[in-house]
């Protein structure tokens, strides 16, 4: 059938994201899990080609990797949706000082919320940043987009948001394979003009980057990414990311207008479309971003429900969709998750259950101690927050039964700042960190306390114990939480008694950790 | 080659080897020079809750998911989980959740359970023996590969022998 043998694997989103990296000659790649983008790093590193880790956090992972582009040479920054809220410090002003080599940003939304604990669209951060998003459809479009954005970030000197979703990253199609083209890395030049965001310089920037969004405009009218599909006249749809795959499935007669370079939007290509069909909708997933530029363009077209930018869209509500009619809610039924039998977490819920405290939460597996039975987690909202809600509750009850549970994954990413905070501030309370030795949630990845590399090579292990103790802490005690219940609970209850900061660290190497201790 | 898109559901609890399952079938596939979909959960909902997957391959395939009523193939193995995937399946659509004990009687080791069941749904698809043998060759590793083709061939009788 084929003409030639082409070599073909059954990829992921993420996995033909991270091939189509690899093959576009990408250098340096940096990161910190989060479903749904663990997977783009742990495939890079499987190149050597490519210099790959897990940062501490994405603040630190987008600095590390932007900085590689301005060295000269092509870099990747990949988180979830809430993990960009982390690097928005670097992110709004690289967009200023442009790049040197291609940068690329790749983001991963999770509509639905499968494992996050919000749904925000981050393409609104195109608008806001002044970037422009491409939005592939399918894994084989993930693997062939990232190519163009390397290429659209050194055209346009400009970082590239490629925008995924869970239903991208985590479903798999049939990808051709090809080979990679090693690109020499550019000199360091200094370019102070450039490169020093001092109000002086950035004032000059911001006007260059006024001037790239009309050029980025323009390309945006013509690039391929942005496809008319002709079919029939009668009704044509506006729709990008895997709401177009949905869509085409069930109306595969219609016209259509596949946006894969969604910003800055392409108002005559829209215009022109919406033109040539007696009935235009737009079928997008979450936020009605498209809807409401097309409608400001004065362009009369159908836009789904608004109770559909609620979740995930499935392909079962094209029909709606197309007729205007209101998400009808199932009712899920769904077995919850719940931590694993023999998790050493459980012993730490279940002496604060017995205790009746108040436990501010954090972002990872034990966040799944709120869920009944065990309901012994009381806020979760985001990384770090398990250290400073115990301190901000504190506040309001000076005397209230409060303490805060954080992984030790996320205390290296999020909260030590907290810590030296609540310790400066005069704090007291007790943080537990739920030391499992991994990132367990997103499947077990590395982080400096474990003392092993994204390739798991030996390097300098963080001494969390010592680390504690250089924040302020006035007691940080380690325990085995597993076999020791007794002493465990003497201790909690000691530790709980003193008008102290403390930090517990229950320490116990989670079940599911794949490498060899 | 036959032109219709084949709609597989794969069903369970975490911890169950779903993903591999969905995985075996859609190398199997691929090999059989089909284009193929598939999608999975990671992350927070594998950890003991339910486990779907879906799988679709054809000619030209665009969603990669399955519509409810829609599933030519239903997978389940897990017996309280069948109620909720159920509707996925079209009218005149195979269920195998009529296997499931048996194949839990064939198996010394209940992880090969995800071979077993794909086993049995080999029986029904018209995809050849080579790519499936070249499917589990590429998703298990050397060690266990015999294992597996021995589990797989096995259940693939169990059709035949009603």
């Amino acid at each position: 059938m084929a003409k030639k043998s082409t070599k073909k694997a059954f990829l992921s989103g993420n996995e033909a994201l991270a091939y189509g990296a690899w093959e576009a000659g990408l250098k340096v790649a940096c990161a910190y899990p989060g479903t749904p983008s663990t997977e783009i790093l742990e495939n890079l590193s499987q190149f050597r080609e490519i210099d790959t880790q897990w940062s501490v956090n994405e603040k630190v992972a987008y600095e590390v990797a932007f900085a590689a582009s301005v060295g000269g040479v092509r870099s990747l920054f990949a988180c979830k949706h809430v993990g960009l809220n982390v690097a928005m410090d670097p992110l709004m002003t690289s967009c200023y000082t442009g790049v040197n080599a291609g940068f690329v940003v790749v983001v991963c939304d999770d509509p639905g919320m499968h494992s996050s604990q919000n749904e925000q669209d981050t393409r609104w951060v195109g608008i806001y940043a002044k970037m422009p998003v491409l939005e592939p459809a399918s894994p084989a479009e993930a693997k062939s987009f990232v190519a163009e954005a390397f290429r659209i970030s050194e055209r346009f000197d400009t970082p590239v948001i490629l925008r995924m979703t869970t239903r991208i990253s985590h479903s798999k199609e049939d990808v051709a394979l090809g080979e990679r083209t090693e690109i020499p890395a550019k000199p360091l030049e200094i370019d102070i003009r450039k490169y020093v965001m001092v109000p002086g310089n950035a004032r000059i920037r911001h006007e260059i980057v006024e001037k790239r969004l009309t050029k980025l405009k323009t390309f945006s009218e013509k690039t391929r990414l942005n496809t008319v599909e002709a079919g029939s006249k009668s009704l044509g749809f506006i729709a990008s990311s895997v709401a177009y795959s949905y869509v085409k499935e069930k109306y595969p007669q219609a016209s259509y207008l596949k946006l894969g370079f969604t910003y800055p939007f392409c108002d005559e290509k829209i215009r022109a479309f919406a033109k040539s069909v007696r009935q235009c909708v737009v079928v997008e997933e979450l936020d009605p971003f498209l809807e409401e530029h097309i409608k400001t363009l004065g362009i009369k077209c159908k836009a789904k429900h608004p109770s559909f930018r609620l979740g995930e869209l499935l392909p079962d509500f094209m029909e709606a969709i197309v007729e205007g009619r209101a998400r009808k809610v199932k009712p899920m039924k769904n077995r919850p998750p719940r931590m694993c039998s023999g998790c050493p977490h459980w012993t730490t819920f279940s002496i604060l259950k017995k205790m009746g405290f108040f436990v501010a939460g954090d972002i990872g597996c034990y966040t799944l101690g709120a869920l009944p039975p065990t309901s012994a987690l009381h806020s979760c909202v985001c990384m770090g927050a398990g250290v400073t809600f115990n301190e901000g509750l504190r506040r309001a009850h000076p005397e209230g039964k409060i303490v805060g549970v954080i992984g030790d994954s996320t205390f290296v990413h999020s909260g030590i700042t907290g810590l030296v905070n609540a310790a400066y501030n005069k704090a007291r309370g007790v943080i537990f960190i739920l030391d499992n030795r991994t990132t367990a949630m997103t499947g077990g990845q590395n982080h400096p306390a474990t003392g092993l590399t994204i390739r798991d090579e030996p390097t300098k292990e963080l001494d969390l114990k010592k680390l504690c103790e250089a924040c302020g802490a006035d007691y940080v005690d380690q325990i085995d939480p597993t076999g020791n219940l007794k002493e465990y609970e003497q201790l909690v209850a000691d530790r709980i008694a003193a008008d102290a900061l403390s930090v517990i660290i229950s320490r116990h190497p989670c079940k599911l950790i794949k490498r060899n201790m | 080659m036959d032109k219709k898109v084949c709609n597989i559901v794969f069903g369970g609890i975490g911890g169950q080897g779903i993903l591999k399952a969905s995985e075996i079938c859609g190398w199997a596939a691929l090999y059989d020079g089909r284009h193929v979909r598939k999608s999975e959960v990671h992350g927070m909902a594998q950890r003991g809750g339910s486990v779907e997957s879906h799988l679709r391959f054809g000619k030209e395939v665009y969603s990669p998911l399955v519509e409810v009523g829609k599933a030519d193939y239903l997978l389940c193995f897990h017996e309280e989980e069948h109620p909720r995937l159920k509707p996925f399946l079209k009218e005149g659509g195979v269920d195998l959740i009529g296997y499931l004990s048996r194949v839990r009687e064939m198996i010394e080791n209940p992880k090969a359970i995800n071979t077993a069941m794909v086993g049995v749904l080999a029986s029904y698809l018209s995809i050849g023996q080579a790519a499936w043998m070249k499917a589990l060759e590429t998703v298990f590793p050397a060690k266990i590969l015999e294992l597996n083709k021995t589990i797989f061939l096995q259940a693939r009788a169990l059709r035949d022998a009603v």
